[in-house]
């Protein structure tokens, strides 16, 4: 039987010590590395090229094309900087990755800079998780002492820097623009583009940004070579990627699996939905994309399926709801997040989250006021597209898809309060506890 | 008095070797602030003064920066700061009630701090954990799989000064130490915890039982 799941990156997270550079070097580690400083950084690129793969942070742009951006004639420094800011609503692989295996990320960084001939990375990792930063400073520290960093990588006469850098508490520092602002100690903002960071970017030097997850595929492609990585996942959607499952699901969890699984399949391999549940609506790829239905389980999930269907592969978090949750209660709840996660730069996102936040409030509590949907929809048109960065795009895609789906909900909402349709403590893992 | 002489030498030097790690001191800023709430238990006027002088920057721009991040606190933080994830998934599932129940039983609102100082509240946006939810956090160390019954017991537990363990994490400190590390300076318990527990290990766990984990790559 074919494998439906495929552990690669997960491989080692169940091993003793894992976290450790002794742990990690037994079961293969930086065999990669010494792989790659073999190889000319151009055909470094090319590999990953011809690997396909695409950024895992949501957006699947191709790594290698990425990469292939960086003017090797310009005379400035170049930075790898690693968008470990994994904050969008769902969405939960690369912290357990960095907690689990921080040396499969190290790697993945000194191979990339190699590529793209950069003497320095960082590694910006949020805040609020404080046991990911020690595991990643002691990882960084440990891959000084072997020489893997530093100014000549194992001898090569190549040096890469890598700092560990936390941030401060901000969803919008995910944005890479916003990242580079707060790396270089402002608000977390974004810029205008272009200059796109390939060119102008930390330090309006050449700069890649990439997700944890992309940079800690690296290796395996180098390793194991393309054939391996190309020959699983789909036509244009190529190699494994994790799945997070989370919500009324009987075992929620990290699934790596070729990408163009379905949701049915990883459901059935964790044995359903909760009991007594029925699937209601879901994420594939955290709160910013477009919610769907039961109707999409045998959507494959990839890149041009998803989008196919009306939504985006995004960051592949699968947040599952059942038939107990209130759709309205759930986008006000999304939606309050985007206001208080809005950068306030620009004035449809603003503004524009604040609003929707009072309407989707009053139809929560059943007062909604005639013509408030189309309200909401028109809002919506106001800040899709017109916004400065995909925060307000993405605060539109719950409520648009919501009121697609389930538009009665929210007529319900002109007289009854979600809270009496859908008693909330129904909804909870532990019911009955909370009327004790 | 110049600011830089109401901290100790030892904070000058922490600060100044933050700011060396960076190809331009600017970018330590972050750290910084970090590391000055480690020690003043908050961001303070002096806090943001000292930054603005060491990086030559105006106070303004301290004070714009260390305003934007939630981290940054500007009313002091108890001994431990409580997170109660009720961002969608975690809210459903049952935040909520988890929040609410702290809530009544610490006698504090969002953001506040209990009277004995022991601990601040806060409802917190998604902390990349779903699979585990509901999820607290205790000075940014996970909590998973809570309820209000779970929550009590370890907020309590808290209060009376016990011993607590982050079950994917290290022995909880204090906020002002998980600053500390936050900033940048390890505190050598980086070995205590798991690789990986729970929810973190379904689909190896499924892929094991299946026999599927041998088939991927050619040299596993």
């Amino acid at each position: 039987m074919t494998a439906q799941l495929t552990p690669v990156l997960t491989r080692n997270w169940g091993d003793d010590r894992a976290w450790t550079r002794e742990a990690y070097e037994a079961q293969g580690g930086y065999r990669a590395l010494r792989k790659a400083l073999d190889i000319a950084p151009d055909d470094l690129i090319e590999q990953v090229k011809d690997a396909g793969l695409r950024g895992r942070g949501g957006a699947g742009f191709p790594t290698g094309m990425k990469w292939g951006f960086i003017p090797q004639d310009n005379p400035k420094p170049k930075y790898l900087v690693v968008n470990a800011d994994e904050s969008e609503p769902g969405t939960c692989k690369d912290i357990p990755l960095m907690m689990a295996s921080p040396h499969t990320l190290v790697e993945g960084v000194i191979i990339s800079c190699l590529a793209i001939r950069a003497e320095t990375a960082f590694i910006y990792v949020r805040g609020e998780v404080l046991h990911v930063v020690r595991r990643l400073r002691a990882a960084v520290r440990e891959a000084y002492e072997a020489g893997y960093l530093g100014d000549s990588v194992l001898g090569s006469g190549r040096k890469v820097d890598l700092v560990v850098h936390a941030g401060a508490g901000a969803y919008i520092c995910g944005e890479e623009t916003a990242l580079l602002d707060s790396l270089e100690g402002r608000r977390g903002q974004p810029r205008l583009r272009p200059p796109f960071p390939a060119v102008e970017g930390l330090y309006a030097c050449p700069t890649v940004i990439n997700n944890v997850e992309s940079i800690a595929s690296v290796p395996s492609i180098v390793d194991e070579g393309v054939a391996w990585f190309a020959g699983m996942g789909t036509e244009k959607s190529k190699g494994y990627t994790i799945y997070s499952l989370s919500g009324h699901v009987k075992r929620p969890g990290q699934y790596e699996a070729p990408l163009g699984i379905t949701l049915r399949q990883l459901l059935d391999l964790g044995g359903g939905m909760r009991e007594g549940s029925e699937l209601k609506f879901w994420t594939p790829g955290g709160s910013s994309t477009p919610i769907l239905v039961a109707e999409h389980l045998d959507v494959p999930l990839d890149y041009e399926a998803v989008a196919s269907a009306g939504s985006m592969l995004g960051t592949k978090a699968l947040q599952v709801f059942d038939q107990t949750t209130s759709v309205v209660r759930a986008v006000l709840r999304w939606t309050e997040f985007y206001k208080h996660e809005s950068c306030g730069k620009c004035t449809p996102c603003r503004e524009g989250t604040w609003w929707m936040t009072q309407i989707l409030g009053r139809l929560d509590a059943g007062e909604g006021r005639e013509g408030d949907i189309e309200l909401l929809l028109d809002l919506c048109d106001n800040i899709l597209g017109r916004s400065f960065c995909a925060l307000g795009d993405g605060a539109t895609s719950p409520i648009t898809s919501a009121i697609m789906y389930f538009r009665d909900e929210f007529e319900a909402g002109m007289h009854t309060p979600s809270w009496e349709l859908f008693p909330p403590d129904r909804s909870t893992l532990f019911g009955a506890e909370v009327s004790v | 008095m110049t600011t830089a002489e109401a901290y100790s030498d030892e904070t000058m030097a922490e600060l100044r070797e933050l700011m060396g790690r960076y190809p331009d001191a600017r970018s330590a800023l972050l750290p910084m602030l970090h590391l000055l709430q480690s020690v003043d238990g908050r961001v303070t006027t002096e806090g943001i003064s000292l930054c603005a002088e060491l990086l030559g920057i105006s106070e303004a721009e301290v004070s714009g920066v260390a305003t934007f991040y939630t981290m940054y606190k500007k009313h002091p933080v108890g001994t431990h700061h409580v997170g109660v994830c009720t961002n969608t998934l975690c809210a459903v599932l049952g935040g909520d009630a988890i929040f609410e129940r702290l809530c009544s039983h610490l006698d504090v609102g969002n953001d506040e701090t209990t009277s004995d100082g022991a601990i601040t509240l806060e409802r917190i946006e998604c902390n990349a954990a779903c699979d585990f939810a509901p999820v607290m956090t205790v000075n940014w160390e996970f909590f998973d799989q809570q309820t209000p019954a779970s929550a009590t017991e370890l907020v309590d537990a808290l209060r009376a000064g016990e011993t607590v363990v982050s079950p994917r994490g290290a022995t909880i400190t204090s906020w002002r130490e998980a600053e500390r590390v936050l900033a940048g300076f390890e505190d050598g318990r980086v070995d205590e915890g798991p690789a990986a527990a729970g929810p973190s290990l379904a689909g190896l766990e499924i892929a094991r039982e299946q026999g599927w984990a041998s088939e991927t790559g050619g040299s596993a």
